[in-house]
């Protein structure tokens, strides 16, 4: 019963931040709106990033699986004909999962900086291949993905943005969901004990191989949804998904947010992603500079990422 | 425990929905305000590489080359036939914004694309690919001045984008017909490509137009380093015990210059004839120029920079360049001005048709289509891809190096049709038809 009620909770919790979000959509400037429907798309993959690191494993490859996810819709697009977004995503889903569960098993064997090394080898890969077999794939150039149909309303071109964003919210409701009931499930419990002492887990019997691979197949799927969200809203894949330089920024945004709470790295990536957008806007010439130095000062301010300061403020409340 | 969890969960929602709140009010409170149905300025967004390996050779010569051509529009001191200050007598103000700027390519010009009338910009092919589409979404006029793939016009259509520059098939199919001129009795061909679009592109062309030139010549090995890999000496070692009759090259920027640092040493530049499709930039690196050996075809994408035809209007331009930068404008440059004065050349026929100081994009565009207008490096048609592709003329000429001066001998001009493909055809057809429609080409 008390499982019950808390999933109640959770759910509640994530309906009023979807709501706030849908019902700010129509009023945000073109680029802002866009701006969110990326961000939140890319939250996905640094949650299924923070979920790994709570287990005590970086991922430096996980733009293996947003590639994967990105390229599967634009594949089913193009060779199978489906333009429907829910089909879409459902597809990129299912892709990342069957690659997790091929190279799942081999990765989670590996811990620390040999679990970082095998994932950016296997991302690596992916990228090689994308960009070798360019008859198939466009190379370094990419493909096109079309507008896709929305639950079969085909939006204009100036409301394709706005559908967008609205599709990008429901999914990012449901697996934000999705993710708080897993971090309360035992194999979530199960996650932490992992980083903190395998051998005593193991005597305790539960199956350390077991808590990792599952692990592992969720952030997968999360990170596939977000790479088809990523195709869909911006319209073009490209094997730089699948570079290592992308999955350094999921890791980023993850320590910025910082990996406490499944909003922690929400705030992470829409943070990360606005500082991007507007101090390369304001400082085109040395944007990166000034980047480098609020990134600098936060992680020297706050340590434990952005999240810390609601928990310092929730501990004083509490006292 | 349990309770305290869930406790802390719907607490932690409340306050993430709070601050996504506020951040997002603030954000939408900075909303520009209504567009003035009478502007007095023009807003026009200019996007190069200002970071990363292709500012340098391509970035900032396009940007530098906006400035000056942007600030004598501005004086009207440019000459004939843009007397006119600024676009139609209306002042332009530039905003320029790094290519390479995040969060991503497409994020950026949405932002940059909702503060200007107009965006000229992109080297990328990556980027003009995904961009074309988000114009067109977004239903703003954007010319796209450096990047090469035929892809863009090729596959699609689009109404808001334009390319006034030609695509890399001519500057491959140009090379062949250059290397048939200077170098009837070749025999065999090998390649040295970048592992990315354009290398594997520019590769593709090239061979394909010397077989379809003269079947008989033999395709050697292509090398294929990957980008920006610095280092070349297993694939010059390669290149020289194959030791083929002509090198092709599309190496740009700092992978260019390492070649001919690391290659000439070697021998490579004089055992074999070495084509460098896109190596004019390096004639304007100060210091690396002077490495250059003679007898090295060098191609700048058009008739750019020492290849340029003469005319008031590049004297003016390459003047100005030299006197703000000191330095040659190369022909990234060129290319920026292209797209700039195909833009006011298409606003100021729109004025002029409409009988208005104010053209809507409408009328913008249909005068752009199909336009005619004159440049620092002579006379572009948008003829291709229904009105919105330039075709360009070529040119080659190979170094020769006096005094320790490098400069560019046996210039050779190619006419539009002898290296683009007609409109409705796409460049691999063309080439493997043998170039049906191109006459009076030069040998």
């Amino acid at each position: 019963m008390s499982a019950d009620s808390g999933h109640a909770r959770r759910l509640l919790g994530v309906a009023i931040l979807v709501a706030i979000l849908a019902l700010l959509g129509p009023r945000l400037v073109g680029w802002t709106q866009f701006l969110l429907t990326v961000a939140l798309g890319e939250s996905l993959a640094v949650i299924g990033v923070a979920l790994l690191m709570r287990a005590g494993l970086v991922s430096f490859g996980q733009g293996l699986f947003s590639a994967a996810g990105a390229y599967a819709v634009a594949y089913a697009m193009r060779l199978w004909g489906v333009h429907e977004a829910f089909v879409l995503l459902a597809v990129a889903i299912v892709t990342s999962i069957v690659l997790a569960a091929v190279i799942g098993p081999l990765i989670c064997r590996y811990r620390q900086i040999f679990f970082a090394m095998i994932s950016l080898a296997f991302s690596m890969v992916l990228y090689s291949i994308l960009l070798k077999f360019n008859a198939l794939t466009g190379g370094s150039d990419g493909m096109e993905v079309p507008a896709a149909t929305v639950l079969g309303f085909h939006a204009s071109a100036g409301g394709l943005a706005a559908s967008y964003y609205y599709l990008t919210l429901a999914w990012f409701g449901a697996a934000l969901f999705a993710t708080a009931v897993y971090c309360a499930s035992p194999v979530g419990y199960l996650a932490r004990a992992v980083r903190d002492n395998e051998i005593r887990l193991e005597y305790l019997g539960a199956s350390v191989r077991d808590v990792t691979f599952r692990t592992y197949l969720f952030a997968a799927a999360l990170t596939g949804l977000s790479g088809g969200l990523f195709a869909l809203s911006v319209g073009h894949v490209s094997p730089t998904l699948a570079y290592w330089t992308k999955s350094g920024e999921f890791i980023f945004a993850a320590l910025l947010g910082g990996t406490s709470s499944p909003f922690a790295p929400v705030v992470g990536t829409v943070v990360f992603e606005s500082l991007n957008s507007y101090l390369s806007a304001s400082f085109p010439n040395v944007w990166q500079m000034a980047l480098g130095v609020v990134m600098l000062a936060i992680i020297l301010l706050l340590p434990r990422g952005l999240w810390s300061i609601y928990q310092t403020l929730a501990a004083r409340r509490a006292r | 425990m349990e309770r305290h969890l869930s406790l802390t969960f719907s607490r932690v929602a409340t306050a993430a929905a709070a601050a996504v709140a506020i951040a997002l009010v603030s954000l939408a409170a900075r909303a520009p305000a209504a567009a003035q149905t009478q502007p007095q300025e023009i807003k026009v967004g200019i996007v190069a590489f200002l970071s990363g390996a292709a500012a340098s050779p391509f970035g900032i010569p396009a940007r530098n080359g906006a400035e000056i051509l942007l600030e004598g529009l501005d004086k009207g001191s440019v000459p004939a036939p843009y007397e006119k200050k600024g676009f139609g007598g209306i002042k332009i103000v530039p905003v320029y914004m790094d290519e390479a700027a995040g969060p991503d390519p497409i994020t950026a010009y949405r932002r940059l694309a909702s503060s200007v009338d107009f965006v000229i910009g992109y080297i990328s092919s990556e980027h003009c690919l995904s961009i074309a589409p988000a114009a067109e979404q977004q239903q703003k006029l954007t010319v796209f001045f450096d990047c090469g793939t035929p892809r863009i016009f090729e596959d699609n259509s689009y109404n808001y984008v334009f390319r006034t520059t030609a695509t890399a098939a001519v500057d491959n199919i140009a090379a062949a017909r250059y290397v048939f001129s200077l170098y009837p009795n070749i025999k065999t061909v090998s390649g040295i490509n970048q592992n990315y679009a354009w290398g594997q592109d520019s590769w593709k062309e090239f061979s394909a137009a010397i077989t379809s030139l003269d079947s008989k010549v033999k395709i050697g090995s292509a090398q294929f380093p990957a980008i920006f890999a610095g280092s070349y000496s297993s694939q010059i070692s390669a290149l020289l015990s194959a030791d083929p009759d002509v090198i092709h090259s599309s190496f740009w920027g700092g992978d260019a210059e390492g070649l001919l640092i690391q290659g000439a040493p070697l021998g490579l530049f004089t055992r074999s004839h070495v084509v460098l499709t896109a190596g004019e930039p390096i004639l304007h690196r100060q210091g690396i120029a002077s490495l250059m050996p003679s007898g090295v075809v060098l191609g700048a994408r058009g008739p750019h920079g020492p290849l340029a035809p003469e005319s008031k209007l590049d004297d003016w331009f390459s003047r100005t360049y030299e006197d703000r930068y000191n330095n040659t404008p190369a022909y990234p440059s060129y290319h920026m001005a292209q797209a700039i004065l195909g833009l006011k050349a298409a606003f100021e026929k729109a004025q002029t048709v409409n009988h208005t100081e104010h053209p809507t994009n409408a009328q913008i565009i249909s005068a752009f289509e199909h336009l005619s207008f004159t440049t620092p490096s002579g006379t572009i048609t948008m003829a291709l891809g229904k009105g919105h592709q330039a075709v360009e003329p070529a040119a080659y000429g190979v170094t020769k190096v006096e005094n320790g001066k490098v400069t560019l001998v046996d210039v050779k001009h190619y006419p539009v049709e002898c290296v683009n493909p007609p409109a409705g055809m796409k460049a691999d057809q063309w080439i493997a038809q043998h170039f049906p429609g191109a006459k009076n080409c030069p040998k």
